[in-house]
């Protein structure tokens, strides 16, 4: 069982609470159309899928309903760190498509 | 290798078995193979096997990491059936359960397979529709199935509560009488003991961390115990597989989530085949120990921890007592988890990838024993012949692109 602190309400609390919300990294690539089925393929299917610290972003849906970041290590599940969105910047998994926005299906 | 019969265990009682030769041999790894096979889980044995077998290519290595079937060959409820809704999955899954019926014969090893049924539960006209519509599907593809009305549930397992109470009510269900489970370790060590009879090197506590590339094509492994050179090589390691294809340079469409399985204290039999709830979401059946097992919805998130989190549990439980109130009463006494390699579409990525000679058995999900036979069969061939058995060419990497996709969500039982 995860313990979350959440960054917005401030209170630690259990993971039923909370919703994961797919890889921190993908970014939604800005205009989709000059992309080949290849390239669009690739940000909608191929994941990190890393074994050890992921980035994540997460949901506290039964809670102030916020968005945020989580640094979760996928091993041990220790949680490295917790973050508002804002504070770190989206890196681009899917080679050099990185202006975009966010996108929220996992 | 030793043929096991009836005569053989009388012979052995003769000297208080204490004179059986083991079942296969631990090598060290050759410095060169034609195949070198990443996994010793069923899939990985069972591809063996069938190049050994079927395609004639004995020199093969088995690398696995730990011991055989210790991954999720090990860890699943042991669930065989060919109920898919699609036409490329009915007649893959249909292949596997034609040769599990045949397997404890063609490996000489006992799988324990025991066709009891497997029947899916209706709580709602609209999932009885759901069922019929499927069913019809399967019958269509001359693959039998069957619809259940609430008398034929309630006989086929009486101690399922069907009241109209109930805090979800059966309303019917969809059975397939083929349809039942097998001992999993008997599989795995079933295959490399065939494997190994035919020539196959099966090599445990042996690691891979890397592979080589010559430009596009591959040449061989990297382990715990040295290079090992390889004119082809398979990955087959399950929730792992990112980890490993990311190493051979292969980005993959592929989550890995905990499913956790449990099992009560062992009590006399109460239950024939497997039962499916997917509202409530449970799946149930009894092992030949007695042990009533469960298992549920995956984990709400990717990890590859072997252990499983305390909600999924909970709620697994809670809808097995939803369906069988009687075993309230029952000691949860096991509970575990294996972490299984969810595709896209819930269906297996299988066959070829961007890298030459380099091949993948991946995205089996939460279904990957029932296919244990038919994964391994298919798979020789591809590997031997470097194009798409016709069963699997539905189930390339390339449908991600194409958007042919194979989805069997709901038919694969699991919601992820």
């Amino acid at each position: 069982m995860l313990r979350i602190p959440c960054p917005y309400c401030g209170s630690t609390r259990d993971e039923e609470e909370f919703t994961f919300g797919g890889p921190l990294e993908r970014v939604r690539p800005e205009d989709p159309q000059q992309l080949n089925d290849a390239q669009w393929a690739d940000y909608l299917f191929t994941r990190k899928n890393a074994r050890g610290p992921s980035m994540e972003r997460w949901r506290h849906t039964f809670g102030c309903r916020q968005w945020f970041g989580i640094e979760r290590d996928t091993v041990s599940h220790a949680l490295l760190r917790v973050f508002e969105l804002g504070a770190v910047r989206r890196a681009d998994t899917s080679g050099g498509l990185a202006v975009g926005d966010v996108h929220e299906a996992a | 290798m030793e043929n096991y019969s009836l005569w053989s265990l009388a012979k052995h009682a003769l000297s208080g078995h204490r004179r059986w030769t083991p079942a296969w041999h631990s090598r060290e790894p050759r410095s060169r193979y034609d195949v070198v096979i990443v996994g010793g889980g069923g899939q990985g044995l069972a591809t063996a096997y069938y190049l050994a077998k079927n395609h004639g290519i004995t020199n093969v290595a088995v690398l696995e990491k730990g011991w055989l079937g210790g991954g999720n060959t090990g860890r699943n409820t042991t669930a065989i059936r060919s109920n898919y809704f699609y036409s490329e999955s009915t007649n893959f899954f249909e292949r596997s359960l034609k040769l599990y019926e045949g397997l404890s014969h063609e490996l000489n090893y006992n799988v324990m397979l025991s066709q009891h049924g497997a029947l899916t539960l209706a709580h709602s006209p609209h999932q009885l529709d759901g069922l019929e519509r499927w069913s019809n599907s399967i019958q269509l593809q001359g693959i039998d199935a069957e619809m259940f009305d609430l008398a034929q549930v309630r006989e086929f397992m009486p101690l399922l509560d069907t009241s109209p109470s109930a805090r979800y009510p059966i309303l019917g269900g969809f059975i397939q009488r083929r349809g039942g489970v097998a001992r999993h370790d008997a599989v795995a060590w079933g295959y490399a003991r065939g494997a190994d009879n035919l020539g196959v090197d099966i090599i445990q506590n042996c690691e891979v961390t890397g592979f080589r590339r010559s430009g596009n094509r591959i040449k061989g492994v990297d382990t715990k115990n040295g290079f090992i050179e390889a004119d082809k090589v398979v990955i087959a390691v399950a929730g792992h597989s990112s980890v490993l294809a990311q190493m051979a340079g292969v980005s993959l469409p592929i989550t890995s989530v905990p499913l956790q399985a449990m099992v009560s204290e062992p009590i006399k039999p109460v239950l024939s085949g497997i039962i499916i709830s997917p509202l409530v979401h449970a799946y149930v059946s009894q092992s030949d120990r007695g042990e009533i097992l469960m298992g549920g919805r995956a984990d709400a998130y990717p990890s590859y921890g072997q252990r499983g989190t305390l909600p999924a549990l909970e709620e697994t439980v809670s809808a097995t007592l939803n369906l069988f109130p009687t075993f309230s009463r029952l000691k949860l006494m096991r509970q575990w988890a294996g972490i299984v390699d969810i595709s896209p579409d819930s269906s297996p990525i299988l066959g070829k990838t961007p890298v030459t000679a380099l091949y993948i058995s991946t995205g089996w999900g939460t279904g990957g024993f029932k296919a244990i036979p038919v994964g391994g069969e298919t798979l020789a061939y591809t590997v031997a012949n470097d194009r798409p058995h016709p069963l699997i060419e539905p189930f390339g990497m390339d449908r991600f692109v194409t958007g042919r996709f194979v989805y069997e969500a709901a038919a694969a039982g699991v919601e992820h």
